[in-house]
């Protein structure tokens, strides 16, 4: 069937051979944020050596968890050209009624192991069905993830301070005692928070990167009409990520609540916003399309570490902490965004 | 001499696509600008239009040397380009339009009444009954196109590039727009013209010039030049027979898909049709007459109120183009750049984006990907002559090939083609038409939808016609000829069409 297609194998093959010489350059793009967070860090030995030591770094990325494992989910959302505002108030939420469920089961379980895992078992679900709904109502319902999502985020958060009439809900002493080394226990030397980090990095990397499903995500995100026409099942893929989004709330609030042990209405407030820069300064486009993992990762790092190092200086004031970050978030997306790639024919 | 480009040469990176070409425009002439895809044509006008800079070379007009940094530069010395993909902002209005960034004031505020009236009056001169008021995003491609036209000649136009202009017009459109160039010809406008279709250079242009592969070939006078030695000229090679002989069709083929009675809300009214294997069942009609929704209804991609779809013989329920995927069916649409590829995405995976499920277990495994691209570039003959790493940056044939790839990677039984030829060079036909030649000789069956009579006269065992939303009638053997096909194509033959929506 080939014969007349092939007709001009041999120039083919010579023009096709000059693509492979191309991509010698380095470009900024890809590398951008790891050169930053590395810029970053010298600046931070440079004010104060102690920025290096273990207990701060550990301290750090620990830290960092929280928000890196939010914003990986947030990568899967925007690659396929969604968002998803509702993250803070739905970690709220969530960690609201793990606490209560918890509480309640005392009683029933004493303070025990099971009670921990029903608590866990909870939010795992309670996240998945958020982000279901999410999904569910911006695809079937054809309302810009935006719009959904601000409804959700007040939804979510009005229902925690509900929940905790307006002040703080405690998890019980002995349950606290318990499930207290989600966060502050360690593995290897590495906290359980990094661990988690970690773990939820790599599967989201395999994910994007070698599936179907992250591929679709792409395909969505550039074109949804392209992917339609390419025998993608839209909906359910863009549902999919917002369900994944979910699931990595959960596992955020899982080990935030052994943190501090409560949840109110200020839990987890512009988290959304923390988690989307995050996404952006790692280099992912938010109108879609384009994703990358590791750099979700670094630029959860990056907004942590700027705190971090302001926390080690008195030559900036700990109150500019969001100045900084504003202007971090920013240049990077401007260095990324910038011609560095020779005009297309 | 009212514009020369002399020794033009145009690199992007290391890849040189033009070799210092020359060209000429004279007061009042139609020149056609020939070449195959990727011959460097859109490159060449983009420079003279002021979007490109060339590497080294020199654009003169009125005799005096320009160095146009944006296309604003080139059209306020009359030189104005409409491009192939239509520039309109959708949402506003056609005198926003033609007007946009160079809107006539009274003080601060907006001179609406003067814009409506020179809109419409170059509107009218058109032909064209677009009212100024409607926003463009309501109006059809053909209509957009006059837009675009009515907004070049508002500008004091003295050198018109036009990139492909009939390629989505339909008969009666093309030939008001001849009329028009003929009337700015008249008035010393210079037309420098792109287009792939030789009969229509053949019936308008007073001289040409041909490229291949980023060389002039030759430029001269049209007088005495034939289609055949133009297409020789492009192609660098004779093109002997077009349209490739029929496979022979067994009298007791079998029937591998079948539509019943398909109604789609506010597109197709009443439609059935066979088809069986080793054919090619062409698809005729103007523009908007419901062709694209009945087959896209067939194949699940858009909801339909009545009918019923048969696979050999076997009802069947598509509801995604997944489920017609799995029955061996492929659809190319004839929209590849907004539905066919993902222009953003390397080659590699805009081919597998179909069967990506090959590829995977569980994990995609990116070697077999590359294997399965390979195989691609080899048996469609995809050239990769600008080094592109996405789809984007490869030339309309090339993206077609591509997209016939990626249609291909699921071995179909059926393939449904939409307008595989628009905006093609005719080497580039040549190879289509052959490979569906191929399709129906390995047994595959072919639906062909296009607006080009040629196509569906030389490849078609049969020809189903469309008018309004309704199949007229399916014609076979000698009744498949121009004449017929307008007869149904326009209501006057054939099943009843309701009278309002013609009238």
């Amino acid at each position: 069937m080939s014969s007349v297609m092939a007709n001009n194998k041999t120039t083919n093959k010579a023009a096709n051979q000059m693509i492979k010489q191309k991509g010698f350059a380095i470009d900024l793009k890809t590398w951008g944020p790891f050169v930053a967070l590395v810029v970053l860090a010298l600046l931070g030995v440079l004010i104060n050596p102690a920025f290096l030591g273990l207990d701060n770094l550990s301290n750090m990325l620990t830290r960092s968890a929280f928000i890196g494992i939010i914003a990986i989910g947030a990568t899967f959302v925007i690659t396929a050209g969604g968002l998803d505002l509702s993250v803070g108030a739905m970690a709220a939420f969530i960690a609201g009624v793990m606490i209560i469920l918890m509480n309640s089961l005392v009683e029933q379980f004493g303070a025990g192991l099971t009670t921990v895992l029903f608590g866990v078992g909870a939010s795992l679900l309670l996240g998945l069905c958020a982000g279901f709904i999410n999904g569910m109502v911006t695809t079937k319902g054809k309302i810009e993830a935006f719009i959904v999502t601000l409804g959700t985020m007040g939804i979510y958060r009005s229902l925690v301070t509900y929940l905790a009439d307006g002040g703080t809900l405690t998890l019980d002493w002995a349950v606290r005692d318990i499930y207290r080394p989600m966060y502050y226990g360690s593995f290897l030397g590495i906290t359980i928070p990094v661990w988690v980090f970690l773990f939820v990095a790599i599967v989201g990397y395999i994910l994007l990167n070698y599936t179907r499903f992250g591929r679709y995500c792409f395909a969505i995100g550039s074109n949804e009409k392209v992917a339609e026409y390419s025998a993608i099942h839209v909906d359910r893929i863009k549902t999919m990520t917002y369900m994944l989004q979910g699931v990595c709330v959960a596992l955020a609030t899982i080990i935030y609540v052994p943190r501090l042990g409560s949840a109110s209405g200020a839990t987890g407030v512009l988290w959304e916003l923390e988690a989307i820069a995050a996404v952006i300064i790692g280099g992912t486009m938010l109108k879609g399309g384009h994703g990358r993992i590791w750099g979700t990762v670094v630029g959860a790092i990056m907004l942590t570490m700027i705190g971090n190092i302001l926390n080690l200086t008195d030559a900036i004031s700990n109150y500019l902490n969001g100045t900084v970050q504003g202007i971090i978030i920013i240049v990077a997306v401007y260095l990324q965004r910038a011609s560095w790639r020779k005009a297309a024919p | 001499m009212l514009l020369s480009a002399r020794k033009l040469c145009r690199s992007f990176g290391e890849n040189q696509v033009l070799f210092d070409v020359d060209l000429d425009l004279q007061v009042g002439e139609v020149h056609a600008l020939l070449g195959e895809n990727g011959a460097g044509k859109s490159t060449l006008v983009k420079i003279l239009a002021g979007y490109l800079r060339p590497t080294s070379g020199e654009v003169v007009v009125d005799g005096s040397q320009r160095h146009y940094r944006s296309s604003g530069e080139a059209e306020a010395d009359g030189v104005v380009m409409i491009h192939q993909e239509l520039a309109l902002a959708e949402q506003l209005s056609v005198e926003e339009n033609i007007f946009l960034g160079r809107e006539l004031r009274r003080g601060v505020f907006l001179d609406r009444r003067a814009m409506r009236e020179r809109s419409r009056t170059a509107l009218l001169e058109l032909e064209t009954d677009v009212d100024p008021r409607a926003r463009v995003k309501d109006l059809s491609t053909s209509d957009q196109q006059m837009v675009e036209i009515a907004k070049a000649i508002t500008r004091d136009v003295r050198v018109l590039i036009m990139d492909e202009p009939t390629a989505t017009l339909t008969e009666n459109e093309v030939s008001v727009l001849f009329a028009l160039i003929d009337r700015l010809r008249q008035r010393g406008v210079a037309i420098l013209y792109i287009s792939h279709k030789l009969r229509e250079i053949e019936q308008i242009a007073d001289r040409v010039t041909v490229l291949r592969d980023g060389h002039l070939v030759d430029s001269g006078s049209m007088t005495g030049r034939s289609k055949e030695e133009l297409a020789r000229l492009m192609v660098g090679r004779e093109i002997t027979e077009m349209y490739p002989p029929r496979t022979h069709l067994p009298s007791d083929a079998p029937v591998v898909l079948e539509a019943r009675g398909m109604v789609v809300p506010g597109a197709v009214k009443q439609a059935s049709f066979t088809l069986r294997q080793g054919e090619v069942l062409g698809f005729g009609g103007i523009v908007g007459a419901g062709r694209t929704a009945l087959i896209e209804a067939v194949l699940g991609l858009r909801g339909k109120s009545a009918g019923q779809v048969l696979r050999n013989g076997q009802p069947v329920v598509l509801r995604h183009l997944r489920d017609a995927v799995h029955q061996r069916i492929a659809y190319l649409t004839e929209d590849r750049k907004g539905k066919g590829l993902v222009l953003n995405m390397d080659l590699r995976s805009n081919v597998t984006l179909l069967n990506l499920r090959a590829h995977c277990h569980p994990l995609i495994d990116r070697r077999r990907e590359e294997q399965a691209f390979q195989q691609a570039i080899q048996r469609f003959d995809i050239r990769l002559r600008t080094a592109a790493r996405t789809a984007a940056e490869l030339s309309g044939g090339n993206q077609q090939k591509l997209l016939l790839a990626k249609v291909m990677s699921i071995a179909p039984e059926v393939v449904i083609i939409n307008e595989p030829t628009r905006g093609i060079d005719v080497g580039t036909k040549h190879q289509i038409y052959h490979f569906i030649h191929e399709l129906t000789e390995a047994g595959c069956s072919v639906i062909l939808i296009s607006s080009e009579m040629g196509e569906l006269i030389g490849l078609s065992h049969r020809v189903a016609v469309m008018c309004a939303g309704v199949l007229t009638g399916v014609l076979e053997g000698e009744q498949i000829n121009e004449h017929e096909i307008m007869q149904y194509a326009s209501g006057i033959k054939g099943a009843e069409v309701d009278e309002q929506r013609h009238g």
